[in-house]
């Protein structure tokens, strides 16, 4: 029931005892100000991290090859040591339940152009899983499909930048681009937020480059992207599991670091997982501190609040006021400025946010934001601490006897 | 009127407790104005405080217009002495940040009146103390006199069966307290019951019966002739 006559009598008290509301106000502002910056900078670091990994998936597995630094049964140092497609598909096999994505990568830069453009780029040979791993976003048509693999077919996807390099403004699909003498039919254009770099790329079914250019069925490297199930523990002993297996199958010591190398992202989740775990335990004790901190202000500033009106209190009892009547007037004026002044809080630190957020860049913060909801969330936690701190005191002060009250002082 | 039998009333002071009211026999009719003096520690504010609903008795009865006046909770207590009392004090106690026509209209605002039915009658019983002018001045832009007079208006709004005055002249000077006085004794002329706290002679011989207490008992109970206040302004 909305009663007009109470919220006259709540707005008339807060008027008329300003400083009073300032001064609970204040308290509450301040937390929520910090709260909101100290998220909004919590957030900012995380950002940071995805930022540094949006490049690459952060659960990739890297496989090189490359010439052995030491001698091993019988063959000798400095051996060249090639994976093959066999290769690839033995790990595909072996571990398919702990890769998401696996794609062989052979690379080469080459000319390409289209009537009379033409530019120098790096060509990757892939399988249909390199979309995901390099987290490429088709803008139009599609990307190399397992039929292009199997049938060597000469068609070729381009980033969105040699798009524009070669074509202008029209579009590329459906179009033939010439890699040093040969046509290749562009099925797809694709995106990618990694930069600049990464979309000046172009990707071929890795069988046709491997048909025309190369005359073996060699891969330069294997990208795999293991299971998310996994833990980055079992991730790295995936890893490991999987060098050791790889220079048994190559003829390499198992010491050699040379000869087949496995980059493991792993490795860097753990380091940042632990990081941000730790900064996450951080921020939520720093969090709760600041929480804390409002909360045990508002409740010194009820009890203050009703101790210097237990003489207005008492002459409103005796003029017939219930407990209830008592209860409700304290309360909603509570809770009123709380909400009031989280929410100016709140707006000025979003507004400290907006303001210096720019310029903590190089201090490892992006875009340091709070989402709404956890500021919505803090601020109901206020409201209800609020209440909650108010409610003890307000009680008393509904228990107070006019009598003692209205004693002359 | 008020019947009041054997009342009694301690408090714990220590581990021992203090007997203030013992045994209190007592009965007012209507139209009367009683004065209750007492040195102090006589139990006289005690008496009227359990008049006034303010606080509770032990044992014995107290009725009210033949309500018995027993075992009530907060919430009950505060309907009747809205309904049926109004109160003056020493010291005023105006609510300070509220201007006098505000103070007036508190009480009918706990009846549940609308807020523009309120605000006529307050202005109606301070036109009636004769501060209509004054009427959106707050306590502290008051003289004693006149805050006292706003008091006694809020008492009169809700229109009481029985007006309680805790040493209404006590802040006052003395041509403030006549006039004062004067008011009173014009409100009971009116046929309002009343009933005063006071430890001064002169203001006691203006109500029309004393009660001298000590000790926790009544000393003494006698019908006085009345001396007009007007007299002396």
């Amino acid at each position: 029931m909305f009663d007009l006559d109470l919220w006259r009598e709540i707005f008339q008290s807060i008027n008329k005892n300003r400083t009073r509301g300032l001064l609970s106000g204040f308290t509450v502002a301040f937390a929520i100000m910090l709260f909101t910056i100290l998220f909004g900078i919590a957030n900012g670091l995380e950002n940071t991290f995805d930022e540094l990994f949006i490049k690459t998936a952060d659960n990739a597995i890297y496989v090189y090859s490359g010439r052995t630094s030491k001698p091993y049964k019988g063959l000798q140092v400095g051996r060249a040591v090639s994976l093959y497609n066999e290769d690839f598909e033995y790990i595909k096999n072996e571990y398919s339940n702990k890769i998401e994505y696996i794609t062989p990568k052979l690379s080469r830069n080459f000319q390409v152009s289209f009537i009379n453009k033409k530019g120098s780029y790096n060509v990757l040979g892939v399988h249909p899983d390199a979309q995901h791993i390099e987290k490429l976003k088709i803008k139009k048509g599609r990307f190399i499909n397992l039929n292009d693999i199997k049938s060597h077919l000469k068609v070729i996807v381009i980033g969105r930048l040699i798009e524009e390099d070669l074509f202008g403004k029209t579009s590329a699909i459906g179009q033939y681009v010439n890699l040093e003498g040969i046509n290749y039919k562009v099925v797809g254009v694709f995106k990618d937020n990694g930069g600049d770099s990464q979309e000046r790329l172009a990707y071929l079914p890795i069988t046709t480059v491997q048909h025309i250019y190369i005359g073996k069925d060699a891969v330069g490297e294997i990208n795999i992207t293991y299971n998310r199930k996994m833990s980055s523990d079992e991730a790295l002993t995936f890893g490991t599991d999987l060098t050791q297996t790889l220079r048994q199958r190559k003829n390499v010591a198992p010491t050699d670091q040379r000869a087949i190398r496995v980059n493991n992202m792993a490795l860097q989740t753990k380091g940042i997982e632990t990081m941000t775990g730790g900064l996450g335990i951080l921020i939520f004790i720093i969090g709760l501190g600041t929480l804390i901190a409002g909360i045990v202000g508002i409740s010194n500033i009820m009890i203050f609040i009703v101790k210097e009106r237990t003489k207005e209190i008492g002459i409103r009892k005796a003029l017939g006021a219930t407990p209830k009547s008592i209860v409700s007037i304290i309360l909603i004026e509570s809770v009123l400025i709380t909400a009031l002044a989280g929410y100016i809080g709140l707006l000025i630190g979003v507004g400290v946010l907006k303001w210096v957020g720019p310029s903590l860049k190089e201090y490892y913060i992006t875009n340091p934001e709070v989402h709404f909801n956890i500021i919505i969330t803090a601020t109901i936690v206020l409201i209800a601490a609020g209440t909650l701190a108010g409610f003890v005191p307000a009680q008393k002060a509904s228990r107070i006897k006019p009598i003692i009250a209205l004693r002359n002082d | 009127m008020l019947e009041i039998k054997q009342l009694h009333k301690s408090y714990p002071i220590g581990d021992s407790r203090l007997h203030v009211l013992k045994g209190i026999n007592l009965s007012v009719k209507e139209g009367e104005m009683v004065a209750i003096m007492g040195s102090s520690g006589s139990g006289k504010s005690t008496l009227l405080n359990i008049i006034g609903m303010l606080d509770h008795a032990d044992s014995g009865d107290y009725i009210l217009d033949g309500l018995p006046i027993k075992n009530l909770n907060e919430k009950k207590a505060a309907e009747y002495r809205n309904k049926f009392l109004g109160f003056i004090f020493q010291s005023f106690n105006l609510i300070n940040y509220k201007n006098a026509l505000e103070n007036v209209a508190l009480p009918l605002y706990y009846q549940g009146m609308k807020r523009k039915e309120r605000q006529e009658l307050a202005m109606f019983h301070l036109e009636k103390v004769g501060l209509a002018d004054w009427a959106h001045h707050l306590p502290k832009e008051l003289s004693g006199g006149q805050n006292q007079r706003v008091a006694i208006a809020r008492a009169l709004a809700a229109n009481p069966k029985l007006l309680l005055a805790d040493e209404p002249t006590g802040a006052l000077d003395m041509t403030t307290s006549y006039e004062i006085m004067e008011f009173i004794q014009q409100l009971n002329d009116e046929g309002k019951t009343i009933l005063m706290v006071t430890h001064e002679e002169d203001i006691a011989n203006m109500c029309k019966r004393i009660i001298r207490l000590r000790d926790g008992v009544i000393m003494e109970d006698t019908a006085i002739k009345q001396v007009r206040a007007k007299q002396h302004v």
